[in-house]
């Protein structure tokens, strides 16, 4: 793969929210690398996924059983199915440090999840942290922070 | 029109020996009285000291829907008082907590009060020359709530005053929070890590049966935990250790016999537990160091006894339920009939290693967050009863499973852990606390004539 671009980094963003968004959670899964992270923080300006508290903080495997358990047949809470939809701003590129293999994005977003009648509406900031591995873009971190991340949602089941 | 106020027959017409009439989860009547009678009758968790370790600290909450704050005096004593100015109404502290410094003071006429609630200071004190204010509640202060206890750093109000003790209302239930702290080497718990938060469209009660409702796992959870289950059974055969998140879903999966034997404890006024002889939380991994420095803070045989009673879900009547395996403790806040905050706190052990303060705030996230796919599980069948309880064709919830003829209301016993026995348990506490300060009164409504 040539050098990566602001504009590879910026036309990543926007693929992996229309693959959200049209349900193709398989070729989701398929953009983390294999060792990514998808962590949406409960605290302002929080460090550590580990030892603070999170609303998520998944590898691969816990975001595979999500992904399988939204196609289940007993999964009574996706019946109806929820749908959603991102609305993000143009990503900023924060990082491009070929010689660390590390790429940084900040893409400011509105998100609505739907099911049945509710439809319900949040905003936040992404920031995704993306290397070259076998010639493709992973994402190593996903990290979502939700500007009223200590409000009390109702069931938030899809990807931000 | 009112159909239960004043009238503690229809109150108790509500709970049958084994079943429950819709009304106690759908009606706003029922649910004002609950506000009234029940949350103001039991002893209501405030808080816990470690969340204002400091004076001036303080933090608010609610017991029922009444606003409190709990603060820490500057001599170092915890009080609960009333979270609203003797004035003109307003709330003294907006925020989930904070420090006040050596006073509260009120944002709209500067009333102030010290961090114990008595009135400190009114500005253009002369304007009440020659009234009759010191003779009014206002000059009181911040009001304190009627009864406050303190159990190991665990502090509960009562609103009501007389009624049952502390000590009387639960009594021997007291083992459970025992042990979460007893799993500190140091014999202490903070609170730390935030809360989650996760709101939910139905009745508060129905969080509280499901806490030691055994034959839902299996079912409603086949989506979440049982998907972990197939997914790591593939990811295995790769070989690798199995995740901590693995062995925090995979027990929910375990079959009706286990938690069948596992068994039931009820106790008096509505307390009880699941996972009397095992649990889901008795076959985690071990934590490198942490046995070694439970046994010498304790000695091994009483670090083992500890270690050993792997407890699952302890309800404390009406509201909340503790995890001491696993160091957390839901709130089942009420704010409408069909409307519930729930509030997921975790706990730190004190000089335990970090690794089990990780596995505690996995747990909280993987299970209670409002991002949980096992939340989203017990959500959606809670919604769907709040719907389906407007249905006519039946007006009675069915709470019989494992009934023994024998059953002694109020008593202390350990039954199959299928049974729906703690349940019933807390439908008598129910009935017992909602009607305890209720009066009959059907006639003419303050006409003079009735006493």
């Amino acid at each position: 793969m040539s050098a990566i671009t602001e504009d590879d980094l910026v036309r990543f963003v926007y693929r992996e929210a229309r693959l959200l968004d049209e349900m193709r959670y398989e070729e989701w899964l398929d953009l983390f690398a294999e060792d990514g992270h998808y962590w949406m923080p409960a605290q302002w300006r929080q460090t550590d996924p580990r030892l603070q508290a999170s609303l998520m903080y998944e590898d691969l495997l816990l975001l595979r059983v999500r992904v399988e358990r939204l196609a289940g047949a007993r999964t009574f809470s996706q019946k109806p199915r929820s749908r959603s939809h991102h609305l993000l701003q143009a990503p900023e590129v924060d990082e491009i440090d070929p010689a660390r293999n590390l790429y940084r994005t900040y893409t400011p977003f509105h998100y609505v999840e739907t099911r049945g009648d509710t439809k319900e509406l949040y905003a936040g900031w992404a920031r995704h942290e993306l290397s070259v591995v076998d010639g493709a873009l992973k994402i190593r971190l996903k990290r979502v922070d939700l500007v009223n991340f200590d409000a009390p949602f109702g069931s938030i089941q899809l990807f931000m | 029109m009112a159909r239960y106020r004043n009238d503690p027959e229809a109150v108790r017409a509500l709970v049958r020996p084994t079943e429950v009439h819709r009304d106690v989860y759908v009606d706003p009547e029922v649910f004002a009285l609950e506000m009234e009678h029940l949350f103001a009758n039991t002893w209501v968790y405030v808080g816990h000291a470690s969340q204002i370790p400091n004076p001036g600290d303080y933090l608010t909450t609610e017991i029922g829907r009444q606003p409190v704050l709990m603060s820490r005096h500057t001599d170092g004593s915890i009080h609960v008082l009333y979270n609203r100015c003797p004035h003109k109404g307003v709330k003294i502290a907006a925020e989930a907590c904070g420090n006040t410094g050596r006073f509260f003071r009120c944002p709209y006429h500067a009333w102030s009060f010290k961090t114990d609630g008595r009135l400190l200071a009114i500005p253009l004190k002369k304007g009440y020359e020659g009234t009759e204010l010191d003779r009014k509640d206002a000059v009181q202060g911040l009001a304190p709530v009627a009864q406050v206890h303190i159990h190991r750093e665990f502090v509960f109000a009562k609103l009501n005053r007389g009624g049952q003790s502390f000590e009387e209302f639960f009594g021997p239930s007291l083992s459970s929070i025992d042990n979460m702290i007893d799993r500190s080497p140091q014999g202490r718990l903070v609170v730390e890590g935030a809360p989650l938060r996760y709101m939910h469209t139905c009745n508060w009660k129905m969080l509280a049966e499901n806490q030691t409702d055994t034959c839902h796992p299996m079912v409603a959870h086949e989506s979440s935990a049982g998907t972990a289950v197939s997914v790591w059974e593939r990811e295995a055969a790769k070989g690798g250790r199995k995740p901590m998140a693995v062995e925090l879903y995979a027990p929910f999966m375990s079959p009706y016999e286990f938690f069948e034997k596992m068994g039931i404890r009820v106790w008096p006024n509505g307390h009880g537990h699941t996972g009397v002889s095992t649990s889901i939380h008795a076959d985690y991994s071990a934590i490198p160091g942490y046995f070694e420095q439970m046994v010498e803070a304790y000695g091994e045989e009483r670090a083992k006894a500890i270690l050993d009673e792997n407890r699952h879900n302890t309800v404390y009547f009406p509201n909340i339920m503790v995890k001491g395996p696993i160091q957390t403790l839901r709130v089942f806040k009420p704010l409408a009939a069909d409307r519930t905050l729930v509030e997921s706190w975790t706990f730190r052990l004190v000089g335990a290693p970090d690794q089990l303060f990780e596995r505690t705030l996995m747990y909280n996230r993987l299970i209670n967050a409002p991002t949980s796919i096992v939340g989203h599980d017990d959500l959606e069948v809670y919604e769907r009863a709040q719907l389906g309880l407007q249905a006519d064709g039946h007006e009675w919830v069915n709470v019989e499973r494992l009934r023994e003829p024998d059953e002694t209301p109020d008593g202390t016993a350990v039954v199959n852990g299928t049974s729906e026995r703690q349940m019933r348990n807390q439908f008598h506490a129910w009935v017992k606390y909602m009607t305890m300060t209720m009066t009959m009164d059907k006639g003419p409504a303050r006409d003079g004539a009735a006493a």
